[in-house]
């Protein structure tokens, strides 16, 4: 461990100050300030309460279902936000990498632990509604704790990609916002899995980010969620595929980064 | 230790690739996919394999014109550019001075700007804090530290970017020569930091077109031309090579017959004179003096371009601010100089007390025939040398003064 923050403590010192910086000039200028980072996830949930539950009644197989609903969204939220925020990352710090040799890894870093720390905060409004919303609490809630981990690995996976690609073909920002359109409706945030015919949901479920999504919504708000597990009818394995993938994506897209970043002075 | 080797730099060089399409969009690569083979890249050779070793505690001075490829050479060194061939070995920790407040951001404050240009620099928040308040009072603005850094001026931002880059700890610094912008206020702060690198043995790498600085503090120095390294040795070889090249390709910066004629020096006067005689050569005995030393020695010698009846020959002497301290000339000492015929050499030795305040000194030398207006060759900024005094005065000069306190 000593060794450990011995060899990446420049990193590590980099790492905590980009993100302060970060949050520091997030709300900048807004009265509220820090304080919509909770609100605007509440003001989520009040839109979504009054969509589903009360116009379009949608969600009344699934109990709790406006929690239910702001749970995925939170989670997509937050793909979203690391992914985006990474396609101009590293072009957008061109100046200091024009200027002074870093470990380039911690931009994309960086961006993940603002997201993150803003994914905290909305849990924050996640628990209240559960808690108010009358939801069995268990011990399995904590179960999440891996699931966003997961999610921490693919999202920061996908980043690395994007932002090293960028560099090279400007057109990224656009493809991105096609694939990130589809992906909402490719992925169960909106809607159950069980509105969609079987042989579709087996293939959706593959998505780490469905995965992720529809397992966390199992342990911390209702049994009645089609997971991965469920939807391949009790194979425990199945877990392997989502899981592979997110390590596929993520060790791929680091080496392709890395082998990128030693050019990326040149090439922004 | 002496010849321990800081940073070795084995065929070292740089090629940029320069597509003459860059296909950067979709559409770009569609419509160039036809030509795809056609489309040329044009290599550049930003560098040609370049050989030299940096010792330990060495000041190392880099010179070139711009696009010489001295910048390239700097940012290999300190890791932002790859080299396309060779390889450069560096010992110990090296901080590379590129630009002044790296990372700076003008939407924080200046203390919050300070842990960020910190990190930068390798330092962590606890370090920082120990030093806070000496780099605010360094840079002095204390009462704007939680002010935005937009509302600075840009001296102000100097100052703070100066005051955290000279906390630096490294084995090996690379600076590049904007430390020494600003005004002459400033660009004695950075003198004096440079003095106190040189005399802590701190390996400096550094990048300059100041030929003064380079000749006042460097132990030796690199010429970088046209991608290729012309020459290593000692700073006053290196300079005068410079100043050729500079001549060579920017004629109109020559004098009239002058062998070693330069741009126009640091203080911006030009060189001039009938050409009657000219100054072959302007030299001080040393080039840096401590208060220690008590004299100053001056050698001018100057060629007769035709016969010349009375030759005089003068200097004087000015400080960073160019402002004139003394002088004089052969004429003001009632010294008549042998007539001398064309083509005929005269050495002049002058020897002034050591009375100078803390800086560089530039002298200027005036050669003159018949009647001191007849200005054969005039030579401003001639030569340079700095003096480093323990009791420095606000005033011109600084002569050592006794004084005893009687009841």
């Amino acid at each position: 461990m000593q060794r450990f923050f011995q060899r990446y403590r420049y990193s590590i010192i980099l790492l905590k100050e980009l993100v302060r910086t970060d949050f520091k000039l997030r709300y900048q200028g807004s009265v509220l300030g820090y304080l919509w980072s909770l609100l605007r996830p509440l003001f989520l949930f009040v839109i979504l309460y009054f969509v589903f539950a009360r116009f379009l009644k949608i969600g009344n197989a699934v109990p709790h279902y406006p929690v239910y609903l702001l749970l995925g969204i939170v989670f997509w939220n937050y793909f979203l936000e690391v992914t985006n925020g990474s396609v101009g990352a590293i072009v957008g710090k061109g100046d200091l990498l024009r200027k002074i040799n870093f470990p380039k890894y911690v931009i994309i870093f960086a961006g993940s632990f603002s997201a993150l720390i803003n994914l905290v905060l909305n849990f924050v409004v996640i628990a209240v509604f559960m808690v108010l919303s009358g939801v069995d609490i268990s011990w399995n809630a904590l179960l999440v704790l891996p699931l966003i981990l997961e999610l921490f690995v693919v999202s920061i996976g996908v980043a690395f990609f994007l932002s090293a690609f960028f560099v090279k073909f400007r057109d990224v920002t656009y493809i991105w916002d096609v694939l990130t359109q589809a992906g909402f409706y490719a992925t169960p945030i909106l809607y159950a899995l069980s509105f969609v015919p079987h042989q579709f949901a087996k293939l959706l479920i593959l998505n780490p980010l469905a995965q992720i999504i529809q397992d966390s919504r199992y342990v911390l708000i209702t049994r009645k969620t089609d997971t991965i597990y469920q939807v391949y009818g009790g194979d425990k394995w199945i877990w392997a595929i989502p899981i592979a993938l997110t390590v596929l994506i993520t060790v791929f897209a680091s080496l392709y980064f890395r082998s990128q970043s030693k050019s990326f002075a040149e090439e922004v | 230790m002496a010849d321990e080797v800081a940073i070795k730099i084995e065929h070292v060089g740089k090629d940029f690739v320069l597509p003459h399409e860059k296909v950067t969009s979709i559409k770009s690569l569609f419509t160039g996919l036809f030509r795809w083979r056609r489309v040329s890249k044009e290599k550049q050779h930003a560098l040609k394999a370049i050989n030299f070793e940096i010792k330990k505690g060495e000041f190392f001075g880099i010179v070139g014109r711009n696009g010489s490829g001295k910048s390239t050479l700097l940012k290999m060194l300190a890791g932002i550019y790859q080299p396309t061939t060779g390889k450069i070995t560096t010992r110990g920790k090296l901080v590379p001075f590129i630009e002044l407040g790296v990372g700076f951001n003008p939407e924080l404050t200046g203390r919050e700007n300070v842990y960020l240009n910190g990190a930068m620099l390798g330092f962590s928040r606890e370090e920082i804090d120990k030093m806070y308040e000496s780099i605010v009072k360094f840079a002095e603005i204390e009462r704007f530290m939680d002010q935005k850094l937009k509302n600075y001026s840009s001296g102000m931002q100097v100052r703070l970017a100066f005051s955290m880059a000279i906390r630096a700890h490294a084995d090996v610094l690379l600076i590049d020569e904007v430390l020494a912008v600003g005004d002459a206020n400033f660009q004695r702060k950075c003198y004096e930091y440079f003095y106190n690198l040189k005399k802590s043995g701190t390996t400096v790498i550094f990048v300059s077109h100041d030929m003064t600085a380079v000749q006042n503090f460097c132990d030796r120095a690199a010429l970088i031309n046209e991608s290729e390294l012309v020459d290593i040795g000692s700073p006053d070889v290196i300079a005068s090579q410079y100043n050729k090249l500079m001549v060579a390709t920017n004629p109109t910066l020559s004098v009239a017959g002058s062998p070693r004629s330069s741009k126009t020096g640091p203080s911006g006067e030009e060189r001039w004179g009938d050409g009657q005689a000219q100054i072959l050569s302007v030299k001080t005995n040393k080039r840096t003096y401590s208060q220690e030393e008590k004299e100053v020695v001056i050698s001018i010698v100057m060629r007769a371009n035709g016969n010349i009846e009375k030759p005089i020959i003068g200097f004087s002497i000015k400080n960073e601010k160019f402002q004139q301290l003394f002088g004089t000339n052969t004429v003001r000492m009632k010294k008549m100089l042998a007539p001398l015929k064309s083509g005929e050499t005269v050495k002049v030795e002058w020897t002034v007390p050591n009375i100078f305040n803390e800086g560089i000194k530039y002298v200027d030398s005036t050669v003159a025939h018949d009647d001191a207006s007849m200005v054969a060759d005039r030579w401003p900024d001639a030569a340079t040398f700095s003096v480093f005094a323990d009791i420095s005065t606000p005033y011109l000069v600084n002569p050592e003064i006794d004084f005893k306190v009687k009841d």
